[in-house]
């Protein structure tokens, strides 16, 4: 295909990374939206999903919650924010991807939290740990996993979703994808494309070892698939199901 | 000046009664177009999706492949998706249906396969002792202990597929998405937008509920257990 080709002069051209409003630049902005997005949605749904998973209240809310997520399109909800007096932009496609980023967040804390052993619970607390103390030291490395599935599920789901927002007048890289199909420059579009999947790669793979890091006890990475311990596959419990 | 003001703050409702019925015609030939991709892309992702699940069970090099592919698959954004497939088949809704098969694809192999795996081995060996063959042990073994996964996994795909099929705008043929988009286009049209919004989430919750009434239909065991 002609269009790959273009698409590989198009990446080749160093001018084409280093102008203003070059790929430097888009992917500066791209991954600046992203960052504010995921820790904007991190700072509402670890607290509630850790209070709610250690009391174990509220699951019918966050299951209806991540169910209901699911069946809005993230377009929908970056267009309404751009219409919204706010106006269109990075702000507005901040918030919007921040929105989208909570039902993750929250359903695997949640998750996680909840399935900490009582047991475990009860003799922390026999051994005179106070209730911050029980949750820091013993809730949070248990359920860490989950919690970092989910930040994981949603970093990803924001740096992809992000390059939508170009259709509605955002900003980042998938403004490449736009212009490129706009101008029926279709190297270019593919070059974007390339780009904006490449990044969505990348964060996935750098979570994951970022998540290997922060998990105390056995270390596993998700594609070193369970099979071999005998356990039968599972689907992640969440959101994280979804494609972007 | 007076007019000028008056031009300024035009209303631009949220959601606009008269919106819908103007364009009534419009908004269905939308909605025709996003029920037509949704129902075909979950059909030809099942009808791929379910040898691939039965391919991946029997061997175990096999389904390490398919899982890590379709993790691979699971994190190309859906607007990248769209442009890899246009230089191939342009500006059809084609390209759209492509991609969100390969996306219902990959949820579809995941929970096929989680069903197939969640059944017994010893059920199966019964199965084969009283002298089942290949097809028979499949349909009237496999099939009804797996069908709660496979439906549970027919339902993701399907809420998603509803909500990524408006990221078909791209090439002009995101069915409800269009109002989206063209909302947005034209001058921030609200009332445009929120219909597409609102007929988007209908759509997938009604899909939701058809599948979960044919699920329920269809494993009259679990429901009196239930009972």
């Amino acid at each position: 295909m002609n269009q790959f080709g273009d698409a590989i002069v198009y990446l080749n051209d160093p001018y084409n990374w280093t102008r203003p409003g070059g790929i430097i630049d888009l992917l500066i902005e791209h991954l600046a939206i992203s960052a504010i997005a995921v820790l904007a949605a991190m700072a509402v749904a670890l607290p509630v999903g850790v209070a709610l998973g250690a009391s174990g209240r509220g699951g019918g809310l966050i299951v209806g919650l991540s169910n209901v997520s699911r069946a809005v399109p993230t377009l929908a909800l970056l267009t309404l924010f751009a219409v919204s007096p706010i106006g269109f932009g990075d702000p507005a496609t901040t918030i919007a991807l921040a929105v989208f980023a909570i039902p993750p967040i929250l359903t695997n804390t949640f998750v996680g939290f909840r399935g900490v052993d009582a047991d475990v619970r009860e003799a922390a607390r026999a051994m005179g740990m106070s209730g911050g103390q029980v949750i820091r030291r013993v809730d949070l490395p248990l359920a860490m996993p989950l919690v970092m599935t989910g930040v994981r599920t949603a970093a990803v789901q924001v740096v992809a979703t992000a390059g939508l927002a170009a259709l509605v007048g955002g900003g980042g890289l998938g403004q490449i994808i736009n212009l490129g199909f706009g101008q029926q420059n279709y190297g270019e579009m593919i070059a974007g494309a390339v780009l904006v999947a490449g990044l969505a790669l990348l964060t996935e793979l750098s979570l994951v070892a970022l998540a290997w890091a922060v998990t105390p006890g056995q270390k596993r990475f998700p594609w070193t698939s369970t099979r071999r311990s005998g356990v039968a596959v599972t689907p992640e419990p969440t959101a994280a199901g979804v494609p972007l | 000046m007076v007019l000028l003001e008056a031009v300024d703050q035009a209303p631009n409702p949220w959601f606009d009664p008269s919106y819908v019925i103007d364009n009534w015609s419009t908004i269905l030939r939308y909605l025709g177009e996003h029920v037509r991709l949704t129902v075909l892309a979950v059909l030809l992702g099942t009808v791929i999706a379910l040898p691939l699940a039965v391919l991946a069970r029997r061997s175990r090099f096999l389904a390490g492949p398919v899982l890590a592919l379709s993790t691979v698959v699971y994190t190309i954004p859906s607007l990248a998706m769209f442009a890899f497939i246009f230089p191939f088949t342009g500006l059809s809704s084609t390209t759209v249906l492509i991609g969100l098969v390969a996306y219902t694809l990959v949820i579809l192999v995941r929970n096929f396969l989680a069903g197939l795996q969640g059944v017994p081995d010893d059920v199966r060996e019964a199965a084969r002792g009283m002298g089942y063959g290949p097809a028979r042990l499949f349909v009237q073994v496999d099939l009804p202990l797996a069908l709660p996964a496979f439906m549970a996994g027919l339902r993701i795909a399907t809420v998603s597929t509803v909500a990524l099929t408006t990221v078909g705008v791209l090439v002009g043929h995101g069915g409800l998405g269009q109002l989206i988009v063209g909302g947005f286009n034209a001058n921030f049209y609200r009332a445009e937008i929120v219909t597409g919004t609102i007929g988007c989430v209908l759509l997938a919750l009604l899909a939701d509920l058809l599948l979960a009434g044919t699920e329920r239909l269809l494993t009259p065991w679990a429901r009196t257990v239930r009972a």
